[in-house]
């Protein structure tokens, strides 16, 4: 039996149903979270009512329940498909949507290797493919994401969904510029596109994590990652307030809910992936057996847990985000993008070549590592702040195609305080 | 068409935007520091079936969460004894005149007492219907009908939910206790509300 699991391709096959299963578990307690930080974040309770033993003895166990019943409520909903739609894309849509968020999770290195049966010798990887281009592969899905919102949207004949799916399609192309110049200072400074060895050059380093070394480009990262999930304060293809659900507003019962989990589990691998170009995977300097060379199976899920616990981090922070900032307005999300987020990865790229050209990545000293990357960070930053500074500031609230302000006469223009009085 | 007199300029929608609040990062800074306070602050919920807001008249009414200030908080309706334990209503039909939602419905019939001349034979409310505006509470010349501080209204069917003199007079006996407005009191009539007035019990025949 074990000598069965020591051959890689049965072992993925078990890591793959392993996987799916905690992922779908993981996904569940989402959604239960998030409802639970909103009402935190506002003073409240949150779902606290379902529980799993509620039925016979009244004991509420805190609302954990509730994804349970959530998912119980989307079965037994009835399944509704417009009259007009597109009924072949319509089905089709939140499939893609989900199975293209799903499969991220097969490159991405969970521990490191595994010794089954302590002989010494490693038996398996404990990740389920280890592809040479594992990044690039993890772009290519990530970037398909967008092809479920956009045929959801278009298929529902719906206007308030096509311009859900219209948005989501320019902000992915413009957030997925950024994506790249962040993700390409990594494959600098690690001189590597397979994962594995990404979390491996991070250890190697001295435990200097990618983050530590490019700060900014860590933050860069997770800001256009917020973008592609769409989640808040990017989540103009939905946008309650004003597309009344954007592209999911035709879909109910289990369609909807696959496009619900589906933006979950996006979450969940973005994390997971920005743990492993950034935080150094499963590793965590200082605690004993979560080393390259500890390959037992208790170290290896010692190491899951660790990569697991980073995850839930990264997720509480999208959360967090979520209930904080208000949505951005469309033209200013992509001003954010191409005048900020694209000039500030430009500038990165190029630290990181400098960096590589002088042999900074390959030293074996931590330091002429922080002190390159860290002061590099700050000049990239300096400049920023320069030019937003020299920049004429947008303007707010006054929008340029009203008549001029010379126009008016001056006895007109009131100061903010008696506007009330003055309409 | 928008003429230029009709555009009014408000002076400060052209202050440019502060250096971090053109940068961002520091503003979302903030307001991440300030939910991040507000998850650890003292939650305002009432868990509603186990914990109950107590309807009060007197005293500190100012926290909202063990109490109801029930000289404002309008609920289900009563119908109003007389201190004989006879219902209030003379039948005058001023209630369900005022009321906007038409959901008052009154049969008059001759009263059987002397000192007055009708007295409701029917007197139904709807209270899915009622908006709970207290405009029948204002119109009643008689103090004869108020709502009270009942909250947790509920029942399972619409029929269930027309609730009729019986069952408005039963209101009135379970919260006798307290005149559920600070009205004054009109007429001596119902004379309800009082602590020290104990209102006669029913007398059976009467209603
Ligand atoms: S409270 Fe208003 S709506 Fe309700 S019965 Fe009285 S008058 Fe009608
Ligand atoms: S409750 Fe008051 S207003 Fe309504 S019919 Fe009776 S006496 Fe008149």
């Amino acid at each position: 039996m074990l000598d069965l699991l020591k051959n890689q391709l049965l072992f993925s096959g078990l890591l793959i149903a392993v996987l799916m299963g905690a992922i779908n578990l993981g996904v569940a307690y989402c959604t239960f979270y998030e409802r639970k930080i909103s009402a935190w974040i506002q003073n409240r309770e949150g779902p606290n009512r379902v529980g799993f033993f509620g039925l016979f003895w009244g004991f509420h166990f805190w609302g954990y329940g509730q994804p349970m019943a959530d998912g119980l409520k989307f079965l037994l909903k009835e399944e509704m498909i417009p009259d007009k739609a597109d009924k072949p894309l319509y089905v089709m849509a939140p499939a893609i949507s989900f199975i293209v968020s799903t499969i991220g999770i097969a490159v991405i290195p969970w521990g490191g290797y595994l010794d089954i049966d302590a002989d010494g010798i490693v038996d398996v990887a404990c990740q389920v493919a280890n592809p040479d281009i594992g990044l690039l592969y993890v772009l290519g899905v990530g970037s398909l994401g967008v092809y479920g919102v956009v045929l959801g949207a278009w298929a529902s004949n719906n206007k308030y969904s096509l311009f859900g799916g219209i948005r989501a399609a320019a902000q992915m192309l413009s957030y997925e510029i950024p994506l790249g110049l962040a993700i390409l200072v990594v494959v600098l400074s690690c001189g590597e596109v397979r994962l594995e060895n990404i979390v491996r050059a991070q250890i190697e380093g001295g435990g200097t994590w990618n983050v530590f070394v490019h700060p900014l480009a860590f933050f860069l990262l997770f800001v256009t990652q917020l973008a592609e999930t769409n989640r808040a304060p990017f989540d103009m293809a939905e946008s309650e307030q004003e597309l009344v659900g954007g592209f999911h507003t035709e879909y109910g019962a289990l369609k909807f809910a696959l496009f619900f989990l589906s933006e979950y589990t996006h979450m969940i691998i973005n994390s997971a992936f920005l743990c492993v170009l950034f935080l150094g995977g499963w590793h965590f300097p200082w605690i004993p057996g979560l080393g390259l060379e500890d390959t037992a199976w208790w170290a290896v899920l010692a190491k899951m847990a660790m990569l697991g616990t980073k995850i839930a981090g990264c997720v509480f922070v999208y959360m967090w985000i979520r209930w904080t900032l208000p949505r951005f307005r469309f033209d200013q999300l992509m001003r954010l993008a191409w005048k900020g987020l694209i000039p500030t990865g430009l500038g990165l790229v190029a630290l990181a070549v400098v960096m590589t050209y002088f042999g900074i990545p390959g030293s074996e000293s931590v330091w002429p590592k922080l002190i390159w990357g860290l002061g590099g960070n700050a000049a990239v930053l300096f400049m920023v702040v320069l030019v937003v500074g020299m920049s004429p500031a947008g303007v707010t609230g006054r929008q340029a195609n009203m008549p001029p302000i010379s126009l008016l006469s001056p006895a007109k223009r009131v100061p903010r305080a008696d506007q009330g009085t003055a309409n | 068409m928008i003429t230029e007199d009709d555009i009014i300029i408000v002076d400060d929608m052209r202050r440019d935007m502060s250096l971090t609040e053109r940068f961002y990062l520091p503003q979302i800074a903030q307001g991440l520091s300030v939910t991040l306070r507000r998850m650890f602050t003292k939650r305002v919920t009432l868990q509603y079936p186990e914990m109950r807001r107590e309807p009060k008249l007197e005293g500190d009414l100012t926290d909202p969460h063990s109490q109801l200030n029930a000289s404002r908080y309008r609920g289900v309706h009563r119908l109003n004894r007389d201190p004989d334990g006879r219902v209030a209503c003379v039948a005058c039909f001023m209630c369900e005149t005022a009321c906007p939602a038409h959901c008052i419905h009154i049969d008059a019939a001759e009263s059987p007492w002397p000192d007055r001349e009708k007295y409701p034979a029917k007197f139904d409310i709807d209270e899915l219907r009622c908006i709970y505006c207290g405009m029948c509470e204002e119109a009643c010349p008689v103090d004869a009908i108020e709502l009270t501080y009942e909250y947790d209204l509920v029942g399972n069917t619409r029929n269930e939910m027309i609730f009729d003199k019986g069952k408005l007079l039963e209101v009135f006996d379970e919260t006798c206790q307290i005149k559920p407005r600070r009205n004054p009191r009109i007429t001596g009539y119902a004379g309800t509300g009082s602590p020290d007035h104990q209102p006669a019990r029913p007398t059976g025949e009467q209603h």
